[in-house]
């Protein structure tokens, strides 16, 4: 156990790609915590699908021993937090079990949307903030610039801030001993009652459910009967200790101190985040303040490619929801696409990554359905429904209004794309809150429907300014609108997969866009089709499908039977991959590319 | 089920694999060589011939046809020698329909009698187009001069003659095909092809068409429109439709050619012939090795063919579906039920004659007028594909 005055713990916030991973890398590399031969790029980033993303998805820590200058001994724990918007609430919760911060900022690039967001929750947390410049090696770096910039934009001062290159070493020296110096000391009182504060939770297939703890108060020991204070369950621990990154049993964890415990827990959901823990006898009579469970905002249907998956697609579900309480999911059948899952995400980003780990690991072919807000829907008795799946509409007779969340959205971007920018935003119902300038980029802070946003708000942000411009995003509540439900009707067929809640003001728009492209997507058949988008019972956009005129093959011969048998049976293997509805069939690709709407 | 073949009835195939020059659409298994030993090839045929008979005892044999490749290449003593083989080997129908697949040049028609004298009593000439500049786009080495000699030859020698034209052309208009057509028929005797031009991949043309080459030809609608004004044309002619793209008068039609659209038995012989065989109460598929001197030296060592796939119930009745409904006559639902063990899905049926594609009778079904056009949807509509 360490004594209060040689702990440091800390976090660091940077906007994606400024150099968060590499700093930590090197932090941990200059500490000798890793040896040489072990050290691989991005240590803190564990699953593969976060390395190849390059993104963190979960909470990581490591502890560092650092004897600083002065010759004193020091730990320093890192807790290294997910810098996606999706994530916004676990970065929250890291934060709170951290006295200070490293505020990251690419000095090529200077601040960003997410340097923004990340550093906003820093301060929320009181904490101390050491400014770091990165990639100082780089010609293009302006540091100068963005110190300046820093202090304008961000408010702090940035006059200590050290010159950095994660990359080739440089200055993380005076990193090291920024931290010891101006980053405070936890405070903590060894002989209270433990307070333990569940900073995060995962799980492991061989130890069970891993619980990441910050002591506030008290010693855990190995072997202590603890109690979750949410909901009294009681138990034993098994094993404690810390990360250097890997995991190490220690016999104690005191005040101030970061480290894991496992106690045969089964599921991640039985673990509370935010949760104090404390032990069964002489406990703490008054818990920590709690943090509000994450909420999952966007949903999808997921559908299994193959029928035949749909137990597999369960199955590997359940799985994935025991390592991610913020992911929600039920049973969903739907005509088109048979029987599958509703599931809610914490945002668009979450559902690509749950998506391809299912898709990845699972190894199941997916059809991912419109995603959707959830809509308030109030009904003329004065009760009100939460609707999650635009399928499942009430008639519009019983509805008196809906509502629908909206966020407040803050892009950065340089002053050229503005303009296309403004347009964007405007044209997805946006509201202009605020428009400043931080050089030669301009700050838009817009109130926006979320779902304008998902779906496929950041695409199109990206190819209208080529990429330069960050954003970022929270939620901040609903409204009423005039929203109406917009179904697709395919040969006079509705398929629900495709029907999506749209503006009444946008509908017409969004409707005719579907059909052309459905137009497009599905292939002629023996006869023609229509094509329309209905809102009730009024067609708004229609198009027809011309019948295939001419498909028969001129000669087939003795010597061609074997042939034409084989094409037969790839066709029937290929027709697995159709939905039919009704007479028609639409593959599955179509189906796919339909939902992925840009208007 | 075993003896599912006697539907069909049972036929031989001998491919020659040779031409004088490779067709730039043809994906034929036909190859250009300076020498032939004729007297090595006849002595592989006949040995083909007789291991296939040993498997085959106590069949009638309704037809022989001699396809190619160009098999006016051949040497009528071979000819000869396959056809007495034949009648050797197996018992010969009182009509038996003896065809050879000749190409219209000078040389071919000096062989043509020395062909009747062997046996042969029906043939189906490549006259393909009836103007020298299509001739030459299409890449034939005769003239259209050269092409009517040839037939009039034929015509003196053969009661049975007919002949393959190619349409949907580059830049042919549907009044030009019409005005060919009616040509054609004038020339016809009894039974003629007419196959729309198929770009097919690995050959020259579909190398250029790949490459954005080949411009004029007609889209899908031109296409569609040809193939009605040929059906139009030919009923009024005497001739109608009595497969996708051959017309026939009445009794004239190919006897060899419904052998494979009845799904019937067949044997095949010569490089990459295709066979169907009933042997044991099982029915199997086979293939011959493609290229000429690996065929050879194959049927040296004993057998010719490079594979034998024992057909399921299920494969049987794909194919006698896909070829059967290519004639007029169409399937049998009943014969379809015996070889699946399961009956075509009524709810196909049933679509399928809602649009107007196909008509039933009794146990019979038959594709419309409307659904030759589509029949590969057709087929895989009821194939549950
Ligand atoms: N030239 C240079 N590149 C750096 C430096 N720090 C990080 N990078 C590169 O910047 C990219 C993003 O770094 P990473 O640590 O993954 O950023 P993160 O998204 O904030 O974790 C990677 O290609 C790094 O190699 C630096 O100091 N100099
Ligand atoms: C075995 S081939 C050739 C017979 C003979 N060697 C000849 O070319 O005259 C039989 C017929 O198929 C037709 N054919 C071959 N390739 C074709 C293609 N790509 N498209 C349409 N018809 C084709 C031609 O009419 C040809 O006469
Ligand atoms: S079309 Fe006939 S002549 Fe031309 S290459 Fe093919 S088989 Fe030989
Ligand atoms: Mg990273």
């Amino acid at each position: 156990m360490t004594d209060l005055a040689h702990i440091r713990n800390f976090s660091i916030v940077a906007h994606i790609d400024h150099g968060k991973s590499t700093l930590a890398d090197r932090l941990i590399q200059e500490t000798g915590t890793v040896a040489g031969r072990d050290m691989k790029e991005q240590l803190l980033d564990a699953m593969d699908i976060e390395r190849e993303r390059g993104i963190t998805i979960k909470a990581n820590t490591v502890r560092i021993d650092y004897t600083a200058d002065n010759g004193e001994k020091y730990v320093l724990n890192l807790i290294d937090t997910p810098g996606h918007v999706d994530f916004a609430y676990e970065v929250s919760r890291s934060m709170r079990a951290v006295e200070g911060s490293l505020l990251v900022v690419d000095s090529t690039q200077g601040v960003e949307a997410q340097t923004l967001a990340n550093v906003y929750q820093a301060i929320d947390a009181n904490h101390e903030i050491v400014p770091i410049l990165n990639k100082i090696d780089l010609p293009a770096s302006e540091p100068e610039r963005v110190k300046e910039q820093i202090e304008d934009v961000i408010g702090i001062d940035a006059s200590g801030a050290i010159l950095v290159s994660a990359k080739t070493g440089v200055g993380i020296h005076e990193t090291l001993e920024a931290i010891v110096h101006h980053l405070p000391a936890p405070k903590g009182d060894r002989d209270a009652p433990l307070k333990a504060m569940l900073v995060d939770s995962w799980y492991d297939s061989y130890l069970g459910v891993i619980v990441l703890v910050r002591i506030m108060d008290g010693v855990l020991r190995k072997g202590d009967r603890v109690k979750m204070m949410s909901n009294g369950t009681i138990h034993h621990v098994d094993r404690i200790g810390v990360f250097r990154p890997a995991m190490a049993d220690i016999g104690e964890l005191g005040p101030g101190e970061i480290g894991f415990l496992t106690a045969s827990i089964k599921q991640v959901r039985d673990t509370r985040v935010g949760d104090t823990i404390t032990h069964e006898r002489k406990g703490a009579d008054k818990a920590l303040p709690g943090f509000k469970p994450s909420i999952p905002v966007v949903f999808c249907g997921l559908f299994p490619v193959d029928a035949n998956d749909f137990e597999d697609l369960r199955d590997s579900i359940e799985k994935l929801a025991l390592n991610d309480a913020s992911f929600s999911y039920e049973m969903e059948t739907s005509a088109a696409l048979g029987f599958g899952f509703r599931c809610g995400f914490l945002g668009l980003l979450h559902l690509e990554v749950v998506r391809d780990r299912l898709e990845r690991e699972f190894d199941i072919d997916l059809i991912t359905t419109a995603p959707s807000v959830v809509y308030h829907v109030y009904m003329r008795d004065g009760t009100m429904r939460e609707l999650h799946n635009p399928a499942d509409m009430p008639d519009m007779t019983h509805v008196d209004h809906l509502e629908e969340p909206r966020i407040k959205a803050t892009i950065l971007v340089p002053d050229e794309y503005l303009g296309d920018v403004l347009k964007l935003c405007q044209d997805r119902r946006g509201i202009q809150e605020d428009l400043t300038y931080a050089g030669s980029r301009a700050m838009v802070v817009y109130d926006l429907p979320l779902n304008e946003v998902v779906f496929d708000f950041y695409d199109r942000l990206k190819s209208v300014t080529k990429g330069y411009a960050s954003f970022d995003y929270q939620l901040t509540g609903y409204r009423e609108d005039n929203l109406v439900k917009m179904s697709i009707l395919v040969n006079d067929e509705p398929v629900d997969a495709l029907s999506m809640m749209v503006h009444r003001d946008r509908a017409e728009m969004r409707g005719r866009a579907m059909v052309e492209k459905l137009k497009d997507l599905i292939p002629r058949h023996m006869f023609k089709i229509p094509i329309q988008a209905a809102i009730g019972g009024k067609v708004i956009a229609r198009e027809t499908l011309s019948a295939l005129r001419k498909d028969v093959t001129a000669k087939c011969y003795g010597g061609d039977a074997t042939r034409k048998r084989k094409l037969l049976d790839k066709q029937k293997a290929g027709k697995k991959k159709m939905r039919q509805f009704g007479k028609v069939e639409i593959p599955q690709e179509a189906f796919i590319s339909a939902l992925k709407m840009d208007s | 089920m075993a003896e599912d073949w006697r539907n069909g009835g049972f036929g031989l195939y001998v491919h020659w694999p040779f031409c004088e020059a490779k067709c730039p659409y043809c994906d034929f298994n036909s190859h250009v060589s300076r020498s032939i030993d004729q007297g090595h090839w006849r002595t592989a045929y006949l040995s083909e011939l007789d291991r296939v008979a040993t498997e085959t005892p106590d069949r009638v044999l309704n037809s022989i046809f001699f396809g190619g490749g160009t098999p006016s290449l051949m040497d009528p003593a071979t000819t000869a020698a396959v056809i007495d083989a034949a009648a050797k080997h197996w018992r010969i129908a009182n009509d038996i329909e003896i065809t050879l697949e000749a190409n219209p040049g000078s040389v071919e028609a000096t062989r043509f009698a020395g062909y009747r004298d062997a046996g042969v009593n029906r043939i189906s000439m490549g006259i393909q187009a009836l103007n020298d500049t299509d001739l030459r786009r299409l890449g034939r080495i005769h003239t259209l001069a050269e092409a009517r000699a040839a037939f009039d030859t034929a015509r003196s020698l053969f009661d049975r003659v007919s002949f393959d034209l190619i349409y949907a052309r580059q830049d042919q208009s549907l009044a030009d095909w019409e005005r060919e057509l009616t040509e054609a028929l004038n020339m016809a005797v009894d039974h003629l092809s007419l196959y729309q031009l198929t770009i097919e991949p690995g050959t020259a043309f579909g190398d250029r068409f790949d490459r954005g080459g080949l411009r004029g030809l007609p889209d899908e609608d031109l296409g569609a429109a040809m193939y009605d004004l040929t059906q139009e044309i030919c009923e009024a002619a005497g001739m109608p439709r009595y497969e996708v793209s051959n017309h026939a008068r009445e009794g004239a039609q190919s006897r060899h050619n419904l052998i494979y659209w009845r799904y019937g038995d067949y044997a095949g012989i010569g490089p990459g012939a295709h066979g169907r065989m009933t042997v044991g109460g099982q029915r199997f598929a086979t293939e011959a090795h493609r290229m000429p001197q690996a065929w050879l030296d194959a049927v040296s060592k004993g057998t010719g063919e490079s594979a034998r796939d024992r057909l399921s119930g299920i494969d049987q009745a794909e194919e006698y579906l896909l070829m059967g409904l290519r004639i007029s006559e169409g399937i049998d639902r009943d014969r379809y039920a015996a070889l699946a063990s399961t009956a075509i899905p009524e709810a196909a049926v049933q679509e399928l004659v809602e649009l107007g594609m196909i008509r039933t009778r009794g146990s019979r079904i038959s594709v419309t007028y409307q659904g030759f056009n589509l029949l590969n949807r057709v087929i895989a509509r009821l194939a549950g594909a």
